[in-house]
């Protein structure tokens, strides 16, 4: 992992990409990447993304798992059923993602620590209705190749069939993604109040 | 639901959670952004990567008086030798995260010392944790430590490295929930099984978003262990976070801790954390409520924390699932634990026992186990991994170990061992064990491992039975 993490971000704008659907519920972050995985160098975590779900005992790729087909082969939409990414806070679930290409990930709803750790990898999570995700999985379990727009500026998703979805970001993780700006640099301007709070916070609980 | 004005303007009654997070504003954006300051960080051998993009960005740790590490996950619980370890990678963590410390001057509860063990454990123990504080930790399960009524979550490695830059971090208020436990608890009834009804009830993800505030007679029964239990697991449940309102037993279980105020300052602390509880009147966005008295041992069954039913009821039928996707994921996950619809959930043989981790591995949980395992024999392999040394060394006083020895149970170092299998603790593949932790995700104990989760009672039960049994018949023979 290098420092450039803690400076700038890829910025995102729009995205017209193909998506793989990891059509399940709950699909938490161990499944992601496995425990035995983690400390290894961020380089070589990059060929264990969903490492059980897609290979075999003896390491012969899983046929049917979707990561597996032809079709996914450049992907960078991920689409996925109702709390995906749930359970361990490990950011390598992020950053594995990330490292195979995947910048957009749509579900129903998403586990709150992937969702935060998102945004500080230039990823972006978006939540749709479940009817919607239920349309694109239909649709892309037909059409594996559909590509599908996504527009961070106007805050839309293009669909396969050509409708149009818009979906809600936070301006402030909006803006940063348009501009790959960090957190931590952010903060750092806010120094002076943080000061400030750390006197006001010690006169009155001075036990910490 | 919306959120009442009154519940947010300030001046109205307020709900724990509201008054906590006012407290801790250093800057409010227009945009709903707080950035929040953080009262006290936890760090253990999983944050190398933190430090690890501090030190590259060549910034400092600002308060490094705000933050304790400990390792727990990657270190064996066979032995307390660091050179034992057998992985570079795992050692890599171990290793790094005491010079880490060391180079900025974090306290940390390293291999050797007592204090040492799981990071959970280990800051309620201590007198880190404390009412009305804010507190993070790079690990999920940091829920845990709302136990003692403040405001704590898990956040990922960038946020870490935030954290120890800046001592906050930029946040969007959640919503608060609250789930009520209504009546009292019925004989042998643990935090674990609450829990596991509270999630088998509102889904994994029925809490996203949320922070959850559990109250009611059955919650204020338990002990701060029960409580920690509870909390722990609120990340299951999707929660952001879990609390429950500080009260007496809460006051007694903190008061002499190491960490915590002293003297007069005990005094203004206290003054304060009176003022925590909710106010009547606070509205919460969301309400569920339990009937304490008809929550059962539960015993999970999938591979969801939500496949949870108590150890009275059979394994469900997915055909009768609300809807297809359920019925799917319930068929998957019984095909791969490996069970068949309408076995009684009692008559499912158990291969091995795993009591400990952050959820249970504390002295009322060890105690629990031994009372069941007394004069009784384990049938199959079990292990007790105590959640920090001095857990281990309050258990050995009180001679559980040699209950545990006597019946064949193996007595181990602290650590998260085979909660997770980071150390190379994990079980074989096709293994079905009663585990005493918090995630029977597919593989988490290992590639195939099958886990149900329980209570230590339960599970220790399972130890000396082979199958799953209702503990209560035991608790009371
Ligand atoms: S005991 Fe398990 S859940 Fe708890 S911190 Fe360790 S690995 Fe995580």
């Amino acid at each position: 992992m290098s420092g450039s993490e803690t400076t700038k971000l890829i910025p995102f704008d729009r995205l017209t990409a193909t998506a793989v659907a990891i059509d399940r519920p709950n699909v938490d972050t161990d499944q992601i990447i496995p425990a035995r995985y983690l400390a290894l160098p961020r380089e070589e975590q990059v060929s264990h993304l969903f490492h059980d779900l897609r290979y075999r005992d003896d390491g012969a790729p899983r046929e049917g798992f979707p990561l597996n087909e032809p079709t996914a082969a450049g992907a960078q939409i991920l689409i996925a059923e109702r709390n995906f990414a749930c359970g361990s806070s490990r950011e390598h679930a992020v950053t594995v993602l990330v490292d195979n290409g995947f910048r957009v990930f749509i579900a129903p709803s998403f586990g709150d620590i992937f969702n935060n750790n998102c945004f500080q990898n230039g990823a972006l999570p978006i939540r749709l209705p479940e009817e919607r995700i239920r349309e694109m999985l239909d649709h892309l379990a037909r059409r594996p190749d559909a590509r599908i727009t996504v527009d961070l500026d106007a805050q839309t998703v293009t669909g396969p069939d050509n409708w149009t979805q818009s979906f809600e970001i936070d301006s402030f993780r909006k803006q940063c993604l348009l501009t790959g700006s960090d957190d931590i640099s952010l903060t750092l301007r806010h120094e002076p109040d943080i000061a400030a709070y750390e006197r006001r916070a010690e006169a009155h609980a001075d036990w910490l | 639901m919306a959120m009442s004005a009154a519940a947010t303007d300030g001046t109205g009654p307020a709900t724990m959670f509201e008054k906590i997070w006012r407290r801790h504003v250093v800057v409010d954006r227009p945009d709903g952004y707080t950035l929040l300051y953080v009262d006290r960080h936890l760090l253990h051998d999983g944050s190398y990567n933190a430090f690890k993009r501090l030190e590259a960005a060549g910034m400092k740790v600002r308060r490094p008086d705000r933050a304790f590490a400990t390792p727990d996950h990657y270190m064996p619980t066979n032995t307390r030798d660091k050179s034992a370890i057998v992985d570079p990678n795992h050692r890599r963590m171990v290793v790094g995260l005491a010079a880490n410390a060391a180079a900025t001057g974090v306290t940390i509860f390293d291999i050797g010392d007592s204090r040492q063990g799981i990071v959970h454990v280990v800051g309620p123990e201590q007198g880190i944790t404390l009412p009305g504080i804010t507190l993070v930790c790079g690990d999920s399960h940091t829920s845990t430590h709302g136990a003692l009524g403040c405001l704590a979550f898990g956040v990922g490695s960038s946020e870490v490295t935030h954290v120890l830059a800046t001592q906050s971090l930029w946040q969007r208020k959640p919503k608060a929930m609250r789930v009520t436990i209504d009546g009292a608890l019925g004989f042998g009834i643990t935090g674990k099984d609450v829990i596991l009804a509270i999630i088998a009830r509102i889904g994994a993800g029925g809490g996203t978003g949320h922070v959850l505030e559990y109250d009611g007679s059955g919650i204020r029964q338990l002990s701060i262990e029960g409580r920690l239990t509870l909390c722990n697991m609120s990340i299951e449940g999707g929660g952001r976070a879990g609390m429950i309102a500080p009260d007496d037993t809460t006051y007694e279980y903190i008061a002499g801790r190491p960490y915590a105020p002293k003297g007069e300052a005990w005094d203004r602390a206290m003054a304060f954390w009176r003022t925590l509880p909710s106010d009547d009147g606070a509205t919460f966005d969301r309400e569920v409520t339990l009937s304490g008295p008809e929550i059962a041992p539960m015993v999970t069954w999938g591979t969801s924390p939500e496949d949870a039913a108590p150890v009275t009821d059979s394994i469900p039928d997915p055909a009768l699932a609300a809807d297809a996707a359920r019925r799917d994921g319930q068929a998957r996950a019984l095909a791969y634990m490996g069970l068949e619809p309408g076995t009684p959930i009692s008559e499912i043989p158990v291969d091995r026992v795993f009591i400990g981790s952050c959820t249970n591995s504390r002295i009322e949980d060890l105690r629990m186990a031994a009372q069941v395992a007394k004069g009784r024999k384990a049938q199959i392999p079990s292990w007790i991994v105590p959640g920090s040394g001095l857990i281990k060394e309050q258990a050995e006083a009180e001679g559980l170990d040699q209950i545990f020895k006597d019946a064949g149970f193996e007595w181990r170092d602290a650590g998260c061992s085979m909660c997770v299998g980071m150390n190379g603790e994990i079980g074989k593949p096709g293994e079905r064990i009663a585990s005493t932790s918090n995630r029977n995700f597919v593989g988490r104990q290992g590639k195939g491992v099958r886990t149900h989760l329980v209570s230590p009672a339960m599970a220790a039960a399972a130890a000396v039975t082979g199958h799953f049994t209702d503990v209560r018949h035991m608790l009371k023979a």
